[in-house]
């Protein structure tokens, strides 16, 4: 597959994967086993939410480590999406779970992607 | 010129702030780059009534080509109200070896 292919599926592989889950986290490692500190604790900010989320590592697909930061022309590890829009990293991740809006947030979108399930 | 010295350079001509610091915080991670982990702290009116995602972008905009040149950037932005009424910006968190990307 050439290069232009795989940007172009790997694109939208991520935009499914965005629209399909009410919150994603982009990240290197998982949760569990992070291995950066940003996308650590990125990671569990979601986590102290006590809010769904999904995830995906991105050292386990390199195709989505190259073009991840086209997608949204964001260029940084990790990335957090909510209701299919980018939050941002690690920062602003954890400034709005200082102020509390990030369980709302993540609530809101989880409740909504159940709503249009049913 | 250093890379640091270029990061306030770019960041002072871009965002005209009332505080800026850039912190070269490459001794806290793994992997032999001396000027690879970045903090920078930046207050500027240019983020009144933006929200954050907007207030890192236009950071990403001011840094432009300098943006690959490290591997990791702690970003914390406020409005001049904003820090007033803080102290100071939080620590960056401690590497865990996934450096993949230089």
């Amino acid at each position: 597959m050439d290069t232009q292919q795989l940007e172009k599926e790997t694109l939208e592989k991520i935009d499914q994967i965005v629209k399909n889950n009410p919150v994603v986290i982009f990240m290197k490692g998982t949760p569990q086993m992070p291995s950066c500190g940003f996308s650590a604790r990125a990671a569990q900010a979601l986590i102290d939410t006590g809010e769904n989320f999904g995830f995906v590592n991105v050292l386990a697909d390199p195709a989505v480590f190259e073009f991840l930061p086209k997608y949204q022309d964001w260029p940084t590890f990790p990335q957090i999406y909510i209701d299919g829009e980018l939050v941002g990293g690690c920062d602003i991740t954890l400034e709005l779970a200082e102020s509390g809006e990030l369980k709302k947030m993540m609530a809101e979108a989880n409740a909504k992607h159940a709503q249009q399930d049913a | 010129m250093s890379l640091q010295a270029q990061l306030e350079q770019r960041l002072a001509e871009h965002l005209t702030p009332a505080l800026l610091q850039v912190e070269n915080e490459s001794h806290q991670h793994s992997g032999p780059a001396t000027e690879s982990h970045f903090k920078v702290v930046i207050v500027s009116d240019q983020f009144d009534g933006l929200p954050l995602i907007k207030r890192h972008r236009a950071v990403h905009e001011a840094l432009g080509d300098l943006m690959a040149q490290f591997h990791a950037l702690a970003l914390h932005t406020y409005t001049p109200l904003e820090w007033a009424q803080r102290t100071g910006a939080p620590p960056s968190p401690p590497c865990r070896g996934g450096s993949k990307r230089a």
